[in-house]
């Protein structure tokens, strides 16, 4: 295999952005390794560029002009110095050709050998070198022969349940599942039915079925020395659209005779491809512990940290010297498993949407409290974006404790601190998700999501004490703007400035107006003269005493309503309020009122507006134009689907605010209508 | 060379407390039974007050209300909320005007309130549309005017939000042809407009004839569209004139107004776009307000201000040092007093209130020609050091007899009304008891323009007690009798005096007089300091001006 020589490293090029980016340049720094970081014009102020002793700007946002070009990144390395290129993951980390490059330019690939690349990219290939090395593999057959007795005799030789899928398929089109013999011929009829509709072909595999399966990974390391370990496993079982979203380590309920004869399959799979520096070996587990090999990443993972987490180690750091050519840093014997930990990925996505992705600016951030136990990796900021351009992974929280049960307290308590606006996050659902009590079993499957998709989006309801939290911040928002803006008059203490709306005789009563989603939300305060509030919402009146208190990144309100004390925080922004409660967050939006004119970016009742961030793909309407409700009006094309914009009246077109190649954000009008004429007209207004 | 330890202990000592003046005041006795009792009276007065008010707030009740909201408009406060800036306290004025039996139509509200991000203080005269149709009835000429006086007094910008249908026909003789009636408020608005006061029209629903002029006299007007409209006469009345049949809104709707006739500026989609519209021209008004006085922070009276409650109670009779009532209203309870020992039924002395500085005159009992005399010093330093007075009124009135008028009672109490009268620095009176007689006139009463003048419940207003009057009335009657040798017992003394005295107790009530817009509103005892805080306030955006006293007669 490799090199015996040690060839120090003193500088890495960190081929990548975000928050490996940062985790990378951060075991450079503690190894004193100086970095390079490269940068996207989208990326040209973000916390790796930052961080990293250089930066280099390597093209336009999109990945293919920048973060995927080969050349301009080897230009870089040979530019900067850097004696070696950390890919990260994704990007160019399981590049065959990448890998090749930088041997030939005499640059070190912080990763596996070009040849182990190639021979886990290619799924039948390094199923074949895996079972021919002794590693469980998912039987099936992939023939030519699609006669059906010939699939059934395969199905047969397989053994029962299995999965009869289109060749082509993809979304369970296409699929069926055979639990029994008797099953087999009208579930091939059906499936090939259906392929032949959906895709226009009938070809069928046959595989093994694995009934509710568990997602588990081995990760392993492998030195230019013909040394290799695994460092245990971890479960990322419960996963929405085919992505992990929370992981742990260990596997919960896994004996310590499956743990080893798990790690030792996966030490053979890396053997077996003489396998360099850190990957991940993935099998699937059916109920009875049973696992068989599903592919390897020839990377590291996104989930790294869990693993660090239980075993002590810095992977990263790991990865450099094995690079370097020195020595696994430990030996199997003196890898010891300690305590259990979690990951929770906080996406920008919308959970309640099919977790659709999402983009924007992090208006507000405030983070849980890093310590010892609690590790959050990340690559932005407040005030940063998360770019349409790139995954919309805004952090990793990773929490370690003792045991398993504490670990999933100490995750929900971090993720109750994990406040973002600005965007729609998962982080409500990693709540619901880590609360419910299947989970809490580590009874977890890849279908986890989908089974206890009632309990994990609740209908959620909005408590009166959390209205009232709201509105009173509200007012005393208010009163606390009206002093720090009056300070600077020569009236600074002026009773018209300090007596929060005092009246002379009766009290000041605000109608506050907000809207729950489409729900409008009705409070009115009235304000006592003992600085109490009387909140009215619907016909339930409730006395509160509130204090309004900043501590530097978080604002929170604690009231007494009704002789109940409860807190919570609080971020106002010009057009909505954020409350961050005990049982996650809400938004109330402040509506825009009938006469603001609908215009870019603040979009009115007269507008269509994108449903997502994206780029405009093709516009369908000319102003003027009269449409129908439901007519096609914009495409765009938003985390590489594409979604068409739809007349939501009828009525004329006014405005087309953009044209073909335009990025736009979320909420943003596209297209106006002319405003309805009829509407008001019918109430002439006479006194 | 050395001190003696006589001179270190007599001359080079640090005056640690020197810039402190000590509180005045004492501990109430809450648990006393005397402050219970006047504590119960006060609250009940309080109690009722508070439920009047919000009686009167209501406007015209709920079928009224339900009208004009169907028609998708704003209630006047509602309107007036949406003008402030958030959480802006509203100060408002004469409340109770024209309440009583015998008087209808309290369509206007007039108030004060900060506005804006530089905090305008401006004033706010509404109709209430919900009441008679927002009609101008006698009593809503006089509110409104009242409202411009303090307008044109303080230099306050002024908001109209119109929504009226006008003066009110029938009570022509009494709201048209004189000087102080429906005229009048154009006559202001021009003369306002001249001085420099921004005049700021918001129409919201008709204003029709004479109210036409209110947003064509305007310097700025706002119209909402279907909802306001502005003619001199309305269709009933062009259609007997010129037999044109004009549906209102061809007639003066907001988009006639606005594009064709120049009448209105700024054409709004409903009430709350109009009331931004407002808000926005007042930003624009490049005003800021500049006190020429000295500033301090504020800080609370070290006693809490419902003492007041047990302190003053309900009995006039009753006898309280208004020292304590000073202790409850002015910042730390620090009041630097002048002249404690001289003519001491005045109290006087100096403090700040909010911050300003103010000067205060208090009533301890019956005016004497030294109080008179110590009133005048005071007021002539106040007015060289340009120091609002404050003048708590509770008196009877100066002294009378032999000894009195010898001693000149007359032209010493004289002397104190003329410093009253020229005195051009801010005026405030706040009645706390009595106010009869020329002991009224000495303590800065209506007739002598203060700025504001408040009443407590408790208050009575009147030449004399009615008693007294009834007295008087008796012992003139009683000598007649007696010239015509007539008998005169004391049952038809006592028929003579009953009405009287409830002639008296009705009129002097302190809801009576603000009916009548005597003063400019009846408050809480309790919420002196805030009212009194915002009418200094009010009170420093207009210009300094120098005072001359006219001829002190020696």
């Amino acid at each position: 295999s490799g090199s015996p020589n040690i060839k120090p490293i003193e500088k890495i090029l960190i081929a990548n952005r975000g928050e490996i980016a940062c985790r990378v340049i951060q075991t450079a720094r503690k190894l004193g390794i100086r970095s390079v970081a490269v940068y996207s014009d989208a990326d040209k102020n973000s916390l790796h560029v930052s961080l990293a002793d250089e930066a280099y700007h390597i093209g336009p946002p999109a990945a293919s002009q920048s973060y995927l070009c080969q050349d301009k990144i080897m230009n870089v390395a040979k530019s900067s110095g850097a004696q070696a290129i950390h890919p990260g993951y994704g990007f160019l980390s399981e590049n065959t050709e990448f890998a090749e490059m930088c041997s030939k330019e005499g640059v070190i690939f912080i990763g596996p050998p070009a040849t182990a690349i190639r021979d886990m990219g290619i799924k039948s290939t390094s199923k074949h070198i895996m079972s021919a090395a002794g590693v469980p593999i998912i039987e099936g057959y992939h023939g030519e022969d699609q006669s059906s007795s010939k699939l059934k005799q395969e199905a047969a030789k397989i053994g029962y349940p299995v999965m009869i899928k289109a060749v082509r398929g993809g979304g369970g089109k296409g699929m069926r599942i055979a639990m029994t013999e008797a099953e087999f011929d009208g579930q091939l009829e059906s499936a090939k039915t259906e392929g032949m509709k959906s895709f226009g072909d009938d070809i069928m595999l046959i595989e093994k079925f694995v009934e509710t399966p568990r997602h588990v990974e081995v990760q392993v390391f492998g030195d230019h020395h013909g040394n290799y370990v695994y460092l245990f496993e971890r479960d990322c079982s419960v996963q929405r659209r085919h992505q992990k979203i929370i992981e742990e380590a260990p596997a919960p309920g896994l004996s310590e005779e499956v743990r080893k004869s798990l790690g030792e399959a996966a030490v053979k799979a890396a053997k077996a491809v003489n396998y360099v520096g850190a990957g991940t070996v993935e099998f699937i587990m059916d109920k009875n512990q049973n696992f068989y090999f599903m592919e390897m990443n020839t990377r590291l993972q996104v989930e790294h940290p869990v693993t660090e987490m239980v075993t002590g180690t810095d992977l990263v750091e790991w990865q450099i010297k094995v690079a370097s050519g020195e020595h696994l840093p430990q030996s199997q014997e003196e890898l010891k498993l300690t305590g259990h930990a979690f990951e929770a990925r906080i996406y920008a996505e919308d959970p309640n949407n099919a977790f659709m992705p999402g983009a924007g600016p992090l208006h507000h951030l405030t983070t849980p409290e890093a310590s010892q136990n609690v590790r959050i990796d990340t690559g932005v900021r407040q005030g940063d974006e998360v770019s349409v351009h790139y995954d919309p992974m805004i952090a990793k929280l990773i929490v370690w404790s003792p045991d398993r049960s504490t670990a999933l307290r100490s995750v929900r308590n971090a993720l109750k601190d994990y406040h973002v606006i600005g965007l729609n996050t998962n982080i409500q659902f990693l709540m619901d998700l880590s609360k419910h009590s299947q989970f809490e079993a580590g009874n977890v499957h890849t279908d986890f999501i989908a089974q206890h998709s009632d309990e994990l989006f609740p209908n959620r309801i909005l408590s009166s004490a959390s209205i009232c939290q709201a509105a009173v911040a509200l007012v005393l928002k208010d009163r606390d703007t009206a002093k720090f803006t009056y300070q600077n008059t020569l009236d600074p203490f002026s009773p018209f400035l300090l007596c929060a709306s005092a009246r002379i005789n009766n009290q000041a009563k605000h109608r506050i107006h907000l809207k729950d989603g489409e729900n409008d939300v009705n409070v009115m305060v009235q304000c006592n003269s003992d600085n109490s509030f009387d909140v009215t919402i619907g016909n339930q009146e409730h006395h509160v005493t509130a204090e309004l208190t900043n501590d530097g990144s978080r604002t929170s309100i604690r009231c007494n309503i009704d002789g109940v004390i409860s807190s919570s925080n609080i971020v106002i922004q010009k057009d909505a309020l954020h409350i961050f409660t005990t049982d996650g967050k809400h938004e109330l939006t402040f509506p825009m009122p009938k006469y603001m004119k609908a215009s870019k970016g603040a979009a009115g009742a007269d507008d269509a507006v994108a449903p997502m961030p994206g780029v405009i793909e093709k516009v369908t309407v000319q102003p003027g134009a009269e449409v129908q409700q439901g007519d096609p009006l914009v495409t765009m094309i938003a985390m590489k689907m594409e979604y068409v914009i739809r007349a939501p009246k009828a009525g004329i077109i006014e405005k087309v605010f953009y044209k073909v190649g335009d990025t736009v954000s979320k909420g943003t009008a596209l297209v106006h209508f002319k405003e309805d004429k009829t509407s008001s007209d019918l109430d002439n207004g006479r006194d | 060379s050395s001190f003696s330890s006589r001179q270190l202990k007599h001359y080079i000592r640090r005056l640690y407390h020197a810039e402190i003046s000590s509180p005045i005041g004492t501990k109430a006795e809450r648990e006393s039974p005397e402050f219970k009792e006047n504590y119960d009276r006060m609250q009940s007065l309080v109690k009722d007050l508070q439920s009047t008010v919000s009686t009167v707030i209501q406007g015209g009740g709920p079928k009224a209300i339900d009208r004009h909201l169907s028609r998708g408009k704003l209630l006047p406060r509602d309107r007036i909320n949406g003008l402030l800036d958030p959480e802006s306290p509203f100060l408002e004025l004469s409340q109770l005007a024209g309440y009583h039996a015998n008087f209808k139509g309290r369509g206007t509200i007039g108030g004060r309130h900060c506005l804006n991000d530089e905090g305008v203080e401006c004033m706010i005269v509404a109709n209430d549309p919900t009441v008679k149709g927002g009609s101008y009835y006698p009593i809503t000429v006089t509110k409104h005017l009242r409202a411009q006086e303090i307008a044109q007094q303080n230099h306050l910008p002024c908001i109209y939000l119109v929504d009226s249908g006008g003066a009110n026909l029938p009570r022509q003789a009494d709201v048209f042809p004189n000087r102080d009636h429906f005229g009048r408020i154009f006559f202001n608005q021009a003369n306002m407009s001249a001085k420099g006061i921004p005049q700021v029209a918001v129409v919201l629903g008709s204003c029709t004839a004479g109210g036409a002029y209110v947003p064509a006299m305007a310097d700025e007007s706002v119209i909402v569209r279907k909802k306001g409209t502005i003619f001199l006469a309305g269709p009933p009345l062009v259609k007997a004139a010129t037999g044109e049949d004009v549906p209102a809104e061809e007639l003066g709707g907001a988009d006639l107004h606005c594009s064709k006739s120049g009448v209105t500026d700024y054409y709004a989609q409903d009430d709350e776009h109009a009331l931004h519209i407002a808000r926005r021209i007042i930003k624009n008004i490049n005003y800021r307000k500049d006190p020429k006085v000295t500033i301090e922070k504020p800080d609370e009276p070290i006693y809490p201000a419902d003492d007041l409650y047990g302190i003053v109670g309900a009995n006039l009779k009753k006898t309280f040092d208004v020292r304590e009532v000073i202790a409850r209203i002015v910042d730390g309870s620090r009041f630097d007093e002048f002249k404690t020992m001289y003519g001491e039924t005045l109290v006087t002395g100096f403090a700040r209130l909010w911050g300003y500085p103010v000067g205060i005159l208090g009533n301890n009992g019956v005016l004497f020609s030294e109080s008179a005399l110590k009133g005048t010093h005071f007021i002539e330093l106040c007015c060289q050091r340009n120091i609002p007075l404050i003048f708590l009124q509770n008196i009877t009135g100066f002294m009378v007899g032999r000894e009195a008028e010898a001693g000149g009672i007359a032209k010493h109490g004289a002397k104190m009304v003329t410093a009253v009268a020229c005195a051009k620095v801010p005026k405030f009176t706040v009645i706390i008891g009595g106010s009869y007689g020329a002991g009224n006139y000495g303590m800065c009463g209506r007739s002598y323009s203060p700025r504001f003048l408040y009443m407590w419940p408790n208050s009575r207003i009147s030449v004399m007690g009615g008693e007294q009057a009834a007295n008087v009335l008796a012992q003139i009657t009683r000598e007649q009798r007696l010239r015509e040798g007539k008998e005169w017992t004391a049952e038809e003394e006592e028929a003579l005096k009953a009405p009287v005295i409830k002639k008296y107790e009705l009129e002097g009530h302190p809801y009576f007089s603000s009916a009548r817009l005597w003063d400019d509103g009846v408050i809480d005892p309790a919420d002196t300091r805030t009212v009194l805080g915002l009418s200094i306030s009010a009170s420093l955006n207009a210009p300094q001006e120098k005072t001359r006293f006219g001829v002190f007669r020696m």
